[in-house]
């Protein structure tokens, strides 16, 4: 084990964080304003995958299909906002809960009809298949340092969006009081369709990126759909400030864990039972760490509303 | 009291039409109904666990399936130790080699489901509303990813049990009578359940749901009596699953999986929660839903969503609601 080999996996850590930045901050900003658990979520980001392999398919280009993602799972979003959830924001969570199961079952399974079983295939863009080299010590996959540049980007863009312009003021009002801003004059059921557009759009983007890396196919939301949830109740739900923060630590902990546990544990038990040891514990490292954070702030890192 | 509710003739007629299908599996020369209906009996039993918490406590558990797959695993580990003779541990000098009792398979799934509930329960009933969703899911994450990573009973390919388990030198590899022990089993602890829901501690537990400051008032800490059902709950649940991996004759990490929970969840609601028979309702309606529409078409979960969807938003009291009526208050 190297220090080279070591930051190589930080920044592998980094991007996943990344990626899942993009997925828990619609999560998160959904339940902050409208109290909403969503696992419909993990459907938007397969929706996005798909509209992107189908676009980059039919036109050649990535960026055009990367585009698509975000227009589409928007586009879905609002529909799914509009026709269902709006009915759910008084109910409560077991409703919530249930009725957006409901809807995982009845995307997969529409998607799995007009798609097929099999995975489609998406293509890192040629412009980022080669790795590049970085201060002369290693060679890194410039698709994934690209990851890493557009979750920093979305995060600026969130901060700037929620801290500086007249929606984000209204999206923080929405979060600490919704009956209030309501009696102002503000049109909530605009707002609401908007920030779950918003939050869908960024799914439906972290799936588009990941689509490439990975295979696009029925199902890819839901193992990302738990992890964004572990993110979000980590950062303290509502908070996006949290869920980066939350993003950050579970990617990193994860990465680090499968890479170093093995290695630790080879130190006291022999290598058969270390690997295996290793191996079990570190896919369970991000889930105790959710348990102990929980157990010592029971709102998570940061409390959004107090 | 006295007078009998719909609800209870409801709940009269599913039993009486439990106990017949054997027969009418038998007369229509389709003995594959008496294992579909013995799924159902299982699985309903896994609801009627939940339903304990989620119904009268109000303990929305999204991790269930952590006790469904201990129960599992618990008759999986056993039987593979003694059907292949290996060394299971040595306590005080004597050999345990595992065994295909079912009489002492249930108690040890009752046991170790049990002691994880407790674990679980202790530091998960310390948060509240969506975190307790979110910490119930993440424990049976733990355990999920554990069995998958955990190679020495089976890992991803899970176990596989060749014969079924022994209960009173019965022959029960028969359909009719495994299907006996389950339904005998479900009575039992639906009897046991409803029991529960009229005694002191159902009282408290509708209390703890409805008002903890009110039920602190009175003197009664809710901690331990949410704690209390969340273990007993479990511990059904694992039964449950005990009873599932001889049913299927195999166990794998799936029924640890985040779906099993939603599954049982979803039991409980189609037949309304906190109805004694909403789970065997509920379960009754899930595998006639994927049976008869998965022979139609292979799409059949699209319908299944469809159809749950309309349940949450139009018919909130699930099945057992809309044919009983609201619960009344006397």
């Amino acid at each position: 084990m190297t220090a080279i080999l070591l930051f190589e996996q930080l920044l592998n850590g980094l991007q996943f964080g990344m990626m899942l930045f993009l997925m828990s901050a619609g999560l998160t900003l959904v339940f902050g304003v409208m109290g909403l658990i969503n696992l419909a979520h993990g459907v938007l980001y397969m929706v996005g995958a798909f509209a992107c392999a189908i676009i980059a398919g039919l036109t050649g280009s990535f960026w055009l299909g990367l585009m698509a993602s975000l227009i589409v799972a928007a586009m879905a979003g609002a529909l799914i906002e509009v026709g269902v959830i709006r009915k759910l924001y008084q109910r409560d969570h077991l409703d919530q809960v249930l009725a957006t199961y409901a809807l995982i079952l009845i995307f997969s399974g529409a998607t799995r009809w007009l798609f097929g079983a099999f995975p489609l295939y998406l293509d890192v863009p040629e412009i980022l298949s080669t790795p590049v080299n970085l201060f002369g010590l290693l060679d890194y996959s410039s698709y994934r340092l690209f990851i890493i540049g557009i979750g920093i980007t979305v995060a600026l863009g969130l901060y700037f969006l929620i801290a500086k312009t007249r929606l984000g003021m209204r999206i923080r009002a929405g979060a600490s009081d919704r009956e209030m801003i309501a009696a102002l004059g503000v049109d909530i059921r605009t707002l609401y369709t908007l920030v779950f557009a918003l939050g869908a759009a960024l799914a439906g983007l972290a799936g588009a990126l990941l689509g490439a890396v990975q295979s696009v196919e029925v199902g890819m939301g839901d193992s990302v759909l738990i992890l964004a949830f572990v993110v979000i109740v980590i950062g303290g739900i509502g908070s996006i400030k949290g869920a980066f923060i939350g993003a950050l630590l579970v990617g990193l902990v994860d990465t680090m864990g499968r890479f170093l546990l093995p290695y630790l544990f080879a130190l006291v038990l022999p290598p058969d039972t270390a690997a295996s040891v290793g191996g079990a514990l570190s896919s369970v490292a991000i889930y105790i760490l959710m348990a102990v954070i929980l157990i010592v702030k029971p709102k998570g890192l940061i409390a959004a509303n107090g | 009291m006295g007078n009998l509710t719909i609800e209870y003739k409801l709940n009269v007629s599913l039993v009486l039409l439990l106990l017949a299908i054997p027969a009418i599996a038998l007369m229509l020369d389709e003995p594959f109904y008496i294992t579909l209906a013995t799924k159902v009996v299982i699985l309903a039993l896994a609801g009627v666990g939940l339903n304990l918490a989620l119904g009268l406590g109000g303990l929305i558990s999204f991790g269930h399936a952590a006790f469904f797959g201990i129960g599992g695993y618990i008759a999986g580990i056993l039987a593979s130790h003694s059907l292949n003779a290996e060394l299971m541990f040595t306590l005080a000098g004597t050999e345990f080699d595992g065994t295909t009792n079912m009489l002492v398979i249930w108690p040890l799934a009752l046991l170790v489901s049990a002691l994880v509930a407790v674990f679980i329960g202790y530091f998960s009933l310390r948060t509240k509303g969506v975190y307790f969703i979110m910490i119930t899911l993440a424990f049976a994450q733990m355990i999920y990813y554990f069995a998958i990573a955990w190679p020495a009973y089976g890992g991803e390919d899970g176990l596989s049990i060749y014969v079924r388990n022994q209960f009173m030198g019965l022959n029960t590899l028969d359909p009719i009578i495994f299907y006996g022990i389950c339904f005998a089993l479900l009575m039992s602890v639906l009897l046991l359940v409803s029991k529960l829901k009229n005694s002191h501690f159902g009282s408290a537990l509708q209390a703890a749901r409805q008002n903890e400051q009110r039920l602190a008032a009175v003197g009664i800490r809710p901690f331990g009596i949410k704690l209390t059902a969340f273990v007993i709950s479990a511990m059904i649940t694992a039964l449950a699953g005990a009873l599932f991996a001889d049913l299927n004759r195999f166990v794998s990490p799936d029924m640890f999986s985040w779906h099993t929970s939603g599954e049982i969840m979803i039991f409980v609601i189609l037949g309304g929660v906190g109805r004694l028979f909403g789970p065997v309702v509920g379960a009754g309606l899930f595998i006639l839903f994927e049976y008869y529409l998965g022979g139609l078409t292979e799409h059949w979960a699209l319908f299944l969503g469809l159809v749950l969807l309309a349940v949450v938003l139009f018919a909130r009291g699930g099945l057992v609601g809309l044919i009983a009526g609201e619960v009344k208050h006397d």
